[in-house]
């Protein structure tokens, strides 16, 4: 479908990215400048500051009104612990789906399919009540708690992540586990010693994929966080920046670049193993 | 071998005890404290828990029971209870249970025309017991014992008195006054003592006077009298309502059917409401879709060009927008497209001197967010569409190009119908995806500019979803949580349909294919 081009096909073709990249980059570029320019407000921006400080940054981690290193912490905290629990979960849920054989099985794949056609936050309202009741006879798992919200993400994180797996460990070949079970492995220890680590990538893709996802969610952290200290951090940034563009400008453009910076790190290196699993997963095979 | 199953076996068993210890404990605890919900699901766990661990028949269900736990509490069991509300009342006003409110109203007192005043000392023992003394404006005196109040002579001995004529003490009690008084004011305040008809309370600080209650119920009837008028009141749709139609506040949650769909359908207010946001909403998802989609497959047809150098590096240059968190980028845009602040308008206003009311305009907020919303989306489109580019055999285009066909002919008639092939079901999917995605909306607009006369808080770029949460969450008219559970089941509904056909037309694509 392609052929050699004229100089001048080259040229606008050349334009023609260049000018996305542009369109790309430029909140990236414009964000970057911002915290390094002394003013905070929006008006007073220049796309190559006058003079660069770090000013931004340091407000960042001293300003209590905003405490942006707890909400980053909380972040974290929130993705890393649904994320490592979810591989697991699901792990265990889609070995079973994959090598066991047993009555249920067949509906129990079909009812994993329909449910995790169910946008979770659909449920908010019922979600947000479940929790109210919960937390009046166990309160660290009510609401505003991390626990919670975990609990929460879990939930949602089950039906597509064992779905997609299983179909990963369907690939993996029995030959090794068989064997394993004929010198006198369980099921449990071919799980966790043969399975789990031919499964690594698959376990890598979801891994990063569901920390993603959790470190982004914003509806129901917003419905079921309430305390300043306890945000996460889309829910704390909207509550910083909301109303204020002309004054926190600069504080909120150094928090997104910190905000942004550990996932596009976590992101570009793996971008091909992501983007295998994202697209792979939307397919839905 | 033998050894090491034997102390699994036994560690198990361990486990499990103690497993069932701590639920014995806590299931007392909560069915002490009336939760019969969570002691029903805390013993149907236990059971479950204790089944897959001893029988061998259930073993697989061993792996799958920790992931079915959380689907069914945060998912499962959610979306039963969002049908349940939905079929509720359930809003500011009518939160509480009919017992609850039946309770509460018990609780109301009036002063009668002929109630008396007494003067009171409030007393206090060693075990934080309070008691009170009251002495009627003729002298009489009383004292109280639980939720009654005596006669009671002073003048026997067991009271101790101050040459005042003020109990100082008695059987232990301590009278209390002063700071100490007040700090044991909400002790006092709960005093609701029984003489006869009436009810002494705590009127003010000085005084304690004789209530009545103000409404008595009868269950057998299902009717509330107001004691003090004499009006009767009967439950009718989740409030105690006169014949006259007014109404006691606060109301109670009762089952109203479909009365919650029926008017999001066809109440001429909400339907209104409704109909609007649903537009938007399809609007936005298809706009966004289809310019994202063209801007992704225009970059993918550039970056698949063998002739062009450095497409890998254009390649991680053009994703950017999809590494980066959309919460983040959401606000960023937003803080872009201040109308007065941002830097679009300045580039706009310094170039041809405009100045645009992005985010404040229906029209233009609209256009804003399907602009963000592209570049949001069209890195994966671009990625998407390269897959796909990639799959196509180069032959096909050979031929076509023995028999003539030119550039766009080549487009439409091979790339497009191939690509969709593969590419369709990510569209519908992606589709479904943008007609939830309550993140950018509501970082970028918060569904405002505001639409007066609205029936519902409804704004101009509110979607379903971010409706849903308004309603639930942020309304001015308080938390209808019923009303948004039915919009919830709605937009799943559609969800779901969308999702159908998407099965569908995978299928009938892939016929398609075939015939190529």
């Amino acid at each position: 479908m392609y052929s050699r081009h004229s100089w001048f096909g080259l040229l606008w073709r050349h334009l023609l990215i260049w000018l996305g990249i542009a369109y790309a980059l430029f909140p990236a570029i414009w964000v970057l400048s911002a915290s390094f320019n002394p003013t905070n407000t929006l008006v007073g921006q220049k796309l190559i500051p006058a003079r660069l400080t770090l000013e931004h940054y340091r407000t960042l981690f001293s300003d209590p009104t905003a405490p942006f290193p707890t909400w980053l912490a909380n972040t974290v905290k929130v993705a890393g612990v649904t994320a490592v629990i979810t591989v697991l979960l699901c792990a265990l849920g889609a070995y079973a789906f994959s090598r066991f054989r047993f009555r249920g099985r067949r509906s129990g794949l079909l009812m994993l399919l329909l449910v995790q056609m169910f946008p979770q936050m659909l449920a908010m309202v019922a979600i947000y009540l479940l929790l109210l009741e919960l937390g009046k006879y166990f309160p660290w798992l009510g609401l505003n708690t991390h626990l919670g919200l975990i609990f929460v993400y879990l939930g949602g994180a089950m039906g597509f992540n064992t779905w997609f797996m299983k179909g990963y460990f369907d690939t993996i070949p029995r030959s090794l586990e068989e064997s394993a079970m004929v010198d006198g492995a369980t099921p449990f220890q071919a799980f966790w010693r043969i399975i789990l680590p031919l499964a690594r990538p698959i376990l890598a893709v979801i891994l990063i994929i569901q920390f993603i996802t959790s470190y982004g969610e914003y509806i129901l952290a917003s419905i079921l966080l309430k305390g300043v200290d306890r945000y996460t951090l889309a829910v704390g940034l909207r509550f910083f920046i909301q109303e204020a563009y002309n004054r926190r400008w600069g504080t909120f453009a150094a928090a997104s670049i910190m905000g942004a910076i550990v996932i596009v790190l976590i992101f570009l290196p793996l971008q091909r193993l992501i983007i295998s699993g994202l697209t792979r997963g939307a397919v839905k095979e | 071998m033998i050894w090491t199953a034997l102390l699994s076996t036994g560690l198990k068993i361990v486990l499990l005890g103690i497993l069932d210890a701590i639920s014995v404990w806590a299931a007392v605890s909560l069915g002490t404290s009336g939760s019969y919900s969570f002691l029903a699901g805390l013993v149907i766990g236990v059971i479950i828990i204790n089944y897959l661990a001893l029988s061998t028949k259930a073993y697989p269900f061993r792996y799958l029971f920790p992931g079915l736990v959380f689907l069914g509490a945060m998912v499962v069991y959610p979306i039963g209870y969002t049908v349940y509300i939905s079929l509720t009342n359930l809003q500011t006003g009518n939160f509480l249970t009919k017992a609850q409110v039946i309770a509460q109203l018990d609780g109301r007192y009036y002063l009668p025309p002929d109630y008396e005043s007494f003067r009171f000392w409030a007393y206090r023992n060693d075990q934080g017991a309070l008691r009170v003394i009251l002495i009627a404006g003729d002298g009489r005196a009383f004292i109280s014992e639980g939720d009654r109040l005596k006669s009671v002579d002073l003048d026997e001995p067991q009271f101790e008195r101050s040459p005042g004529g003020i109990v100082e003490r008695f059987d232990g009690y301590r009278r209390i006054s002063g700071p100490e008084l007040y700090q044991n004011l909400s002790l006092l305040e709960r005093l609701n003592l029984q003489y006869g008809d009436y009810t002494v309370r705590l009127a003010n600080l000085n005084e304690f006077r004789s209530y009545r209650k103000q409404y008595q119920y009868f269950p057998g009837e299902d009717k509330l009298v107001d004691i003090q008028t004499g009006k009767v009141y009967y439950s009718k749709e989740g409030y105690f309502t006169a014949e006259d139609g007014t109404r006691i506040e606060p109301g109670f949650r009762v089952n109203i059917g479909l009365r919650n769909f029926i008017s999001v359908l066809t109440s001429p207010t909400i339907r209104k409401d409704f109909t609007r946001v649903f537009t938007w909403t399809i609007l936005w998802s298809l706009f966004t879709v289809l310019f994202s989609f063209a801007v992704g497959l225009g970059f993918a047809m550039l970056l698949n060009d063998p002739y062009i150098r450095a497409r890998f590096l254009y390649r991680s240059l053009l994703i950017i927008p999809y590494t980066m968190p959309a919460f983040i980028s959401a606000l960023v845009w937003a803080g872009m497209f201040n109308t007065d602040l941002g830097v679009i308008n300045r580039i706009l206003g310094n170039l041809f001197g405009l100045k645009i009311n992005w985010l404040n305009d229906p029209f233009w907020a609209k256009v804003t967010l399907i602009f963000i919303n592209v570049w949001l989306t069209y890195p994966y489109m671009m990625i998407v569409s390269l897959g796909a580019l990639q799959s196509i055999p180069v032959e096909l285009f050979e031929a076509a190009r023995v028999d003539g066909a030119r550039g766009w002919q080549q487009f439409w008639k091979i790339t497009m119908p191939l690509l969709l092939v593969s590419v369709a079901p990510l569209l519908i999917g992606s589709f479904a995806f943008t007609f939830n995605n309550f993140t950018i909306i509501w970082l970028v607009t918060a569904g405002r500019p505001a639409v007066l006369g609205a029936a519902t808080p409804a704004g101009a770029t509110d979607i379903l979803i971010s409706w849903t949460y308004r309603l639930a969450f942020e309304g001015a008219q308080g938390n209808q949580l019923g009303l948004a559970s039915a919009v919830s089941i709605i937009i799943f509904i559609i969800i779901a349909a969308i999702s159908a056909v998407n099965f569908r037309f995978t299928k009938a694509l892939e016929e398609v294919s075939q015939g190529v």
